[in-house]
């Protein structure tokens, strides 16, 4: 044997000469051969969704069939609002339905999800929120999301006679639409616009402006007294445009905010709204009424520069308070501000952008559908609602959610009073729920704004240019805000 | 016995080769079959559209001023951090002039040492918290603080060095050499110590000064050292990601501002990955990235090859 060579085999064996060209060949094929490689990667990902053993008979109190002694895979973002009012919910669940929880509290959503995903074994239940959110457009266009109309037509716990969505907030479920479908629940009921302290506001006799011109002489007053006018959180530039797109829309009115939405060729170019808004925040900008360095601030940065009284105003939605908890000085007297009024605005001063944020999911392929189900009716109950509130120092979408045996902080409560102040007339955009691409581009333009490195003009040219290209996009016809 | 070594020497390499095979070069297979589709990213469902997303790149003009970027890295990274760390390592090693004659460093040359080891020690993640509050854009960064204090710069009117565009990158270069100095004089240490005694000896006889033994002696004979190190920089200004994505201002996700201007491949290539859902896409950036880097290193060991000293 020593000295037969391997090519010599003939019809014995596979030669090393021909094995190194028969793999070699076998390479060229697997390239270019894509059903073979799909087949592989897409690891066992199949469309059933889900499966018998989680169904139960429906019946009235049981809508959806839920089985007792099934579980639940509930997966939620552990972000400004902890995750303590979750297992609160699961505990209340496992008591009530009988289903226990595997629970996850954790910031890395895209992380954790997305192999689950995409190998077609998503959890039950997601709280898709924060930075490392799997954005809602993605994951409604990779087809991925429950359809939720089911549990909102579904009849409502607290009042068997009503369905669920007739309980809720006018308006707090059209952020969670894709394509004329609600297919993420918004649970959290929001408002954003400018804050301030109410103990530095009575130190130094400051009153809360309500027109842009008593806006800029408070912030001209707070740099003569050595701090700054406005706050923001330059790192990331979706606060500043809290400001920008505000008054963009208390200026033009509801127009300007359905132009931009639905992609009109004027939606920023053209419109004389988006000019004045756009026009007004620079005008901070180069009357130096910017906290210094606030450009490169961080979130937490900025706003706890802003607890230690350096700034008379900040941008933020009503998570700040929650957020800052910690960091704020207890006599700190936190309020809220609708954006003060341009000359000639549409809107009434009271006006504000509020509506509902923290995006609930129910994965299409969800292994236990009836619960996830069961789970998202029972969180749109009074009881539910005034756990979250009691856990997470927050309003929820459900009308009057609140138990008033719960007392609210001062910033919580000043945006209930705003909410109230504001009735109808409070706006909502959308085009940050569904076009990510565009609000990035929108975004990265108020960045270069506020650093001084571009005019108005080229904001607005800039702007719609991002508005133009998404309207190139097909599909971006079957998003409408009407 | 040929037949039986060659199983032999098989049965060793095939745990390695299959490793390498399933998670090196098969995900490689993947991201070009990927490259190749309209994939979204969060399902498997997708159509094969061929080459229209290696066609689109080369319109985006993100992608391409984020290959600039890299190789703006890479010359420059390399560079200065192996021109310090030989200028360190040569004063350690050899910069000293003892009374006796001998080759020494300079005093106190073991400290030195250990204290420019000390940022190796620190991880990238560790290593963006501390420059950040360095680069603070307010009077509470250290760097701001400081120049404040010293009134260079006006206390309404602090330096953002994150958030300029012609700074961003060269203040991300200082972290990356700051981190990497140590680590490349310890290894050109080491590799000046094998160097024989008697070489920079004759040379100190015949009268050279430090320069000339350094550029006559050391860096000759430390060539194949400097080579390896050029290649480990190499692959570092390449990627980026970490400091790229946690310290610059936010474009949508993963950093890169301000206007793109701290944007690399890696995290533009992250952001249409995850956050704009163009998967497939992102997977033909991955592609274009693997090719640059494979003529890169092909190109910098060609161009470094020089004939091997003896000693």
């Amino acid at each position: 044997m020593g000295s037969t060579s391997a090519e010599n085999n003939g019809s014995n064996g596979v030669g090393r000469r021909d094995l190194i060209k028969r793999s070699a060949a076998l390479g060229l094929i697997a390239v270019p051969t894509m059903s073979f490689l799909s087949a592989c990667a897409s690891g066992g990902g199949d469309d059933s969704s889900s499966d018998d053993s989680t169904k139960g008979t429906t019946s009235k109190s049981n809508p959806f069939g839920v089985k007792k002694g099934s579980t639940l895979d509930v997966v939620v973002f552990k972000g400004g609002y902890g995750d303590d009012y979750a297992k609160a919910w699961e505990a209340n669940f496992k008591t009530k339905i009988g289903v226990s929880s595997t629970h996850t509290g954790t910031q890395e959503i895209t992380g954790k999800l997305q192999p689950r995903f995409n190998a077609g074994n998503p959890p039950d239940i997601v709280d898709d929120s924060g930075a490392q959110q799997i954005k809602i457009d993605v994951l409604y266009k990779n087809g991925q999301l429950l359809d939720l109309s089911p549990v909102l037509d579904a009849p409502a716990i607290d009042d068997p006679t009503k369905k669920v969505r007739d309980l809720l907030i006018p308006g707090t479920l059209d952020p969670g639409v894709q394509e004329g479908k609600v297919v993420a629940l918004n649970y959290i009921y929001t408002v954003w616009g400018l804050w301030y302290s109410g103990k530095l506001f009575k130190e130094k006799g400051w009153t809360p402006p309500k027109t842009w011109d008593e806006f800029i002489a408070v912030c001209q007053k707070a740099k003569a007294a050595g701090i700054g006018g406005l706050a923001h959180q330059g790192k990331y530039p979706y606060y500043i445009n809290v400001a920008i797109m505000d008054l963009i829309a208390k200026k033009g009115g509801i127009d300007a905010v359905k132009a931009i939405d639905n992609l009109d060729p004027k939606a920023f170019v053209g419109s004389a709204a988006a000019q004045a808004g756009v026009e007004a925040i620079y005008e901070v900008v180069e009357k130096g009424l910017l906290m210094p360095g606030t450009n490169g601030l961080t979130h937490t940065e900025s706003q706890t520069r802003w607890n230690q009284y350096k700034a008379a105003f900040i941008t933020c939605g009503s998570w700040l308070e929650n957020e800052q908890l910690k960091l704020t000085p207890t006599d700190f007297d936190m309020k809220f501000l609708p954006m003060p009024l341009l000359a000639d605005s549409k809107m009434p001063f009271e006006a504000i952008r509020a509506g509902s944020g923290e995006p609930f999911i129910i994965p299409a392929k969800a292994k236990n559908l009836p619960g996830a189900k069961e789970f998202m009716r029972h969180m749109l109950s009074k009881e539910w609602s005034t756990l979250f509130a009691k856990e997470a120092n927050s309003l929820t979408i459900l009308k009057d959610g609140v138990d008033s045996s719960v007392t609210l902080r001062p910033g919580t409560q000043s945006t209930v009073d705003a909410s109230k102040a504001a009735g109808a007339n409070t706006f909502r955009y959308l085009y940050p729920d569904w076009y990510s691409e565009m609000d990035t581009s929108i975004q990265n333009a108020s960045n270069e704004l506020m650093a001084k490195r571009i005019q108005p003009k080229e904001w607005l040219k800039r702007c719609q240019a991002a508005v133009d290209k998404q309207a190139k996009d097909p599909a971006s016809k079957k998003n409408v805000h009407s | 016995m040929r037949k039986g070594q060659y199983r032999f020497v098989a049965g060793f390499l095939f745990v390695p080769v299959a490793l390498y095979l399933i998670f090196v070069i098969w995900p490689y297979i993947q991201t070009f079959g990927y490259s190749l589709t309209d994939w979204k990213g969060e399902s498997q469902t997708f159509k094969f559209v061929g080459l229209d997303n290696y066609r689109a790149l080369l319109h985006d003009d993100v992608f391409k001023e984020a290959i600039w970027h890299n190789l703006l890295f890479l010359v420059f990274i390399p560079v200065i951090t192996i021109l310090l760390a030989l200028f360190f390592a040569f004063m350690v090693n050899a910069g000293g002039r003892s009374k006796a004659g001998g080759v020494t460093g300079v005093a106190g040359s073991g400290f030195y040492k250990i204290v420019y080891f000390f940022p190796q020690v620190l991880s990238l993640a560790i290593l963006a918290v501390l420059f950040n509050a360095v680069y603070r854009s307010d009077g509470g960064g250290l760097l701001n603080g400081f120049l404040i204090k010293l009134h260079l710069v006006d206390v309404n009117n602090p330096v953002e060095w994150l958030n300029e565009p012609n700074m961003v990158l060269w203040a991300l270069m200082a972290v990356v050499v700051w981190h990497g100095v140590g680590f490349y004089l310890v290894l050109f240490s080491a590799a000046m110590q094998s160097i024989p005694r008697d070489i920079y000896e004759a040379a100190l006889i015949d009268g050279a000064n430090r320069s000339q033994s350094f550029f006559r002696i050391t860096l000759p004979l430390l060539w194949e050292t400097v080579q390896t190190a050029w290649v480990y920089l190499g692959i570092i200004a390449m990627d980026m990601f970490v400091l790229v994505s946690s310290m610059t201002s936010n474009m949508g996700a993963y950093g890169g501002g301000p206007d793109h201007g701290s944007d690399v491949m890696s995290t533009v290539m992250m952001r249409n990955f995850l956050y704009f859902g163009k998967s497939g896409y992102a997977c033909a950036m991955g592609v274009v990235m693997l090719l640059l880097t494979l003529v890169l290193s092909v190109v910098t060991l060609r161009a470094t090859r020089r004939e091997r000293i003896e000693f």
